[in-house]
């Protein structure tokens, strides 16, 4: 019997083959080619490989992909939806919230995890949620300004 | 060619990679002739150093070619990894040009298609690269406008541009546009007497803020790095590697490891690698290697290291010397003698060094995180063997370099591993792997020997540095009896250091800043006087007292002698040709010696600015990054053998520690300067000065970690 995991990737069904020793971030990058998920470390320290995974920022290099089975995972590459970038990613480039770039998918998704659960967040409670994430450049400042003002404008489309 | 000769001196070493200094390459990159030494990697597998001469070329249709759709693609040997460079080398083409932004593509650092350049690195691509790309972009302006002329049948000083059309100031309806002269070809003419560029009244594009060029494709996920690229039938390889520097294979077996489906082993002198189109079952099968080492390790740890560094110091070279030492300690009242330490640091991009090599048609194409595409080519052509014309790097974007990536071994270790197999190969190092090889900033001592007369005027300055190397160890105060000594060549000094050490932003500068400003403040606060009121007593650079000056306005600083318990330090510096003056404000939790900064002022001085916006953030980007190095990060090790091995080990700089940060580019008319390093050199002194100021402890060891402050704090007079 060939065993194979099925799970739904930003917001489609798909099937890999079963390998209890890969993790959700190998298998992102190389059996789905979803490369906006970065590895950083491989040890959930740096953030740079954080997805969405039922509702949940996780580090997918810390994710067996047998925890995966059934599950809703959202990458990077799925946050935009129709080619019109979500709030989260324009924040970023109108903020230039970043340089080299490379942890900027982590960084987006780890916010995005955070707003998912609490729309309200503080400046205080932004800083406190990115913390793990890591930014070699410096653009932290910029960072949090652009959480800040895509929390802001989430709420107004919300309540509008 | 005595300043190649001396370049020479700078670039060759074991495990140095090409790093100068200003005066070196304005005269190289003047006289079109640039001697490269291939320098050994990390992996010690190069064992001769080659010379190649390349230099920049004069056809400005290397620089530049307008297309059939009227979009310009611009050429440079230079990378993009964050600094920004790919915004800014853009406005200038635009503006010189006369095309819009929007229209300008950049093509970066591939050595098919790009003019040759030595790398990235030392803030260099504005102020060196900026120039002969300008110069390309107004010599084909004139050439067009001369072809336009023709075919209009106008005179050219009749002609006037708009957005790469050219128009006929009489008769609006008379205009052809560049596309159409060109056809999407090279051009076809030179001229004899070369244009001038525009002058600074002139610019448009120049000197206004434009957002990162790449933003989209890096909020998307879609911008590729070296680790994201796909070739059929590639393979991962993983590769085993010793447990120490030093370390050298006796025996291995790889046996169990060749058991595991779709495995392929390489044995190849020093390389072993499990190579596997899964890169999680080639470690796997890479980790059951068994292998045995021989050990011949230096007797030196991160606790006995600056005894050993002194101890083993090589003879010092004057770098430079005035009037005459004996005479400066006659008129000197209090004398100030100190030594300073920094530890080991490590680059820690947060991109792994990359590469993936690709063999086709007697051809090596290889995609790498480097600064030195160039550099990296010679050194593959040269390990291949295949020629250096069928050797192409191409670098997609790095996830940050400085000076880290200027070292390509992994380029090196794809490219054999492809030659030998036939097969793509993607080499993408692990974070140890990363903290393993990294060519960390040098572990270095300053002694400094310095005093004053009753006034507060410095008279004499007696500076050593060990290992730091020469950039920024100038005096930059007036200072009439003054030398200073150069031990060890920087980083170049692999018969010291157990491992690799390089260039890492701003090389040099951090550890000279340091030292220099925190001199400066002790013998201010000896002094009774305010350290800016101290500094600009003893200067007479004019644009150093210029940013001072505006850095303490924009700060609000009221003036008092330290420790005015405020926790307010100041310190400046300069660097890549750019003045740079910072005031901070920090916090000292006086229980368990933590450090928060609270404030970073900082004004800069780097001539005419290209892209406030990109500067702007470089400078940000300075002041957080350099809260690491200030703060928390060393390299632990034991011999060769490297104990930081994860960010668990090794702190970078978190959101919570981030500084209220305002920046303050100063206006000028005047060459372009660096960027991407100057705001970087004085944060250890304007942290360690804040510190002083609201404690009195003096800190004299970058990191400056909770258990230094104690220590510090437990010993102030």
């Amino acid at each position: 019997m060939e065993d194979k995991i099925q799970f739904e990737l930003n917001g489609k069904p798909v099937e890999i083959p079963m390998d209890e020793h890969q993790t959700l971030l190998w298998a992102l990058r190389t059996y789905f080619n979803l490369t906006g998920t970065k590895y950083g470390c491989g040890q959930g320290d740096c953030g740079a490989c954080t997805v969405i995974l039922n509702g949940e920022a996780i580090r997918s290099c810390q994710v067996g992909m047998n925890e995966v089975s059934g599950a809703k995972v959202i990458t990077i590459e799925g946050l935009a939806s129709n080619g019109e970038l979500h709030t989260l990613q324009k924040a970023f480039m109108e903020h230039d919230a970043l340089q080299c770039g490379f942890c900027t998918p982590g960084m987006i998704m780890n916010a995005y995890g955070l707003l998912l659960k609490n729309p309200d967040l503080t400046k205080e409670e932004i800083i406190a949620g990115m913390e793990d994430n890591f930014c070699r450049c410096g653009a932290h400042n910029r960072i949090i300004d652009a959480v800040e003002a895509a929390a802001k404008e989430m709420k107004s489309v919300e309540t509008r | 060619m005595k300043e190649t000769k001396e370049y020479n001196e700078y670039t060759a070493g074991e495990t140095s990679v090409p790093g100068l200094r200003r005066r070196d390459f304005f005269k190289l990159l003047g006289g079109g002739l640039y001697v490269f030494f291939n320098v050994t990697d990390a992996l010690n597998v190069l064992a001769t150093e080659s010379e190649q001469r390349r230099s920049l070329p004069t056809d400005y249709n290397a620089f530049l070619l307008i297309h059939e759709d009227g979009t310009v693609s611009c050429y440079t040997g230079k990378i993009e990894m964050g600094q920004g460079v790919i915004t800014s080398l853009a406005q200038m083409l635009a503006d010189e040009l006369d095309v819009a932004y929007e229209k300008v593509k950049m093509v970066m650092g591939d050595t098919m298609l790009c003019p040759w350049d030595m790398g990235t690195f030392g803030s260099m691509s504005t102020r060196f690269f900026g120039p002969p790309l300008r110069a390309a972009a107004a010599e084909a302006l004139a050439v067009l406008l001369d072809m336009a002329a023709e075919k209009l049948g106008i005179s050219a000083e009749q002609l006037t541009v708009e957005d790469g059309v050219i128009i006929s100031k009489q008769d609006k309806g008379k205009k052809i546009a560049y596309r159409e002269l060109t056809s999407g070809k090279k051009i076809e003419r030179y001229l004899d007497q070369k244009p001038e560029v525009k002058d600074y009244s002139e610019f448009r594009i120049m000197g206004k803020s434009f957002n990162h060029q790449d933003g989209r494709l890096k909020v998307t996920g879609e911008a590729k790095y070296t680790a994201d690229i796909r070739v059929p039938g590639m393979l991962y390889a993983r590769i085993l590697r010793p447990p120490s520097h030093g370390a050298k294979l006796v025996s291995v077996d790889t046996s169990e490891a060749e058991k595991q489906d779709g495995v392929l082993v390489v044995k190849d002198r020093d390389l072993i690698a499990v190579l596997h189109e899964n890169p999680e079952k080639a470690e796997e099968s890479r980790d059951k290697i068994k292998a045995e080492y021989e050990f011949d390790e230096k007797d030196v740890n991160d606790q006995n290291l600056f005894d050993y560094l002194l101890k083993n110091a090589p003879e010092g070279q004057i770098i430079n010397s005035q009037g005459d030492l004996d005479i400066g300690k006659r008129m000197v009242d209090t004398l100030v003698e100190s030594e300073y330490y920094n530890s080991y640091v490590a680059h820690a991009t947060m991109e792994t060094h990359a590469a993936l090599a690709h063999i086709e048609d007697e051809k090596i194409t290889v995609w790498a995180s480097t600064q030195t595409p160039f550099p990296a080519q010679e050194t593959i052509s040269r390990v291949t063997g295949f020629p250096l014309e069928n050797v192409r790097i191409i670098p997609p974007f790095l996830g940050g370099g400085f000076g880290g990536k200027t070292a390509h071994s992994q380029a090196v270790e794809a490219a054999r591993l492809a030659k030998i197999t036939g097969k793509p190969v993607m080499v993408d190092w692990s974070r140890e792997e990363e903290f393993f090889y990294d060519t960390f900033r040098p572990a270095a001592v300053v002694q400094i020997s310095t005093g004053t007369d009753a006034s507060g005027k410095i008279n004499l300055w007696d500076y050593k540095e060990y290992y730091a190397g020469e950039r920024g160890s100038d005096t930059i105060y007036d200072v009439p009896h003054q030398r200073t000594m150069a031990f060890g060549r920087g980083w170049r000094a692999p018969e010291v250091h157990p491992f690799a050490t390089g260039a890492w932003r701003a090389p040099g500068n951090n550890t000279n800043t340091f030292a220099r400003e925190s001199q400066i403040d002790i013998m201010a606060a000896k002094a009774q006087t305010d350290p800016i009121e101290f500094r600009l007593k003893n200067l007479t650079d004019q644009r150093m007292i210029g940013v001072l000056k505006e850095v303490a306005e924009k700060a609000g600083w009221k003036p008092a002698a330290s420790p005015s318990g405020r926790g307010f330090g100041v310190a400046c510096g300069f660097d890549a040709g750019a003045h740079v003056a910072h005031i901070a404000e920090v916090e000292v939790d006086q229980a368990t010696g933590r450090v928060q900064v609270k404030r970073v002022v900082c004004a800069q001085d780097m001539g005419f600015c290209i892209n406030p916006e990109g500067a702007t953030i470089q400078m940000e980007g300075c002041i957080n990054m350099g809260l690491g190095y200030s703060l928390t990060e060393e390299v632990k090790f034991t011999g060769g053998k490297i104990e930081t091995k994860d960010f668990s080990s090794y702190q970078l700089p978190r959101f919570s520690w981030i500084p209220k940060i305002e920046t303050h580019i100063l206006e000028l008319n005047e060459p372009p300067q660096g960027g991407g390093e100057p705001a970087i050199i004085c944060m250890g002194a304007v942290i360690a000065n804040a510190i002083f100021d609201a404690t009195g402890a003096r800190l004299y060891h970058l990191p400056m970690t909770p258990d230094r402050v104690l220590d510090a704090l437990k010993n102030k007079l």
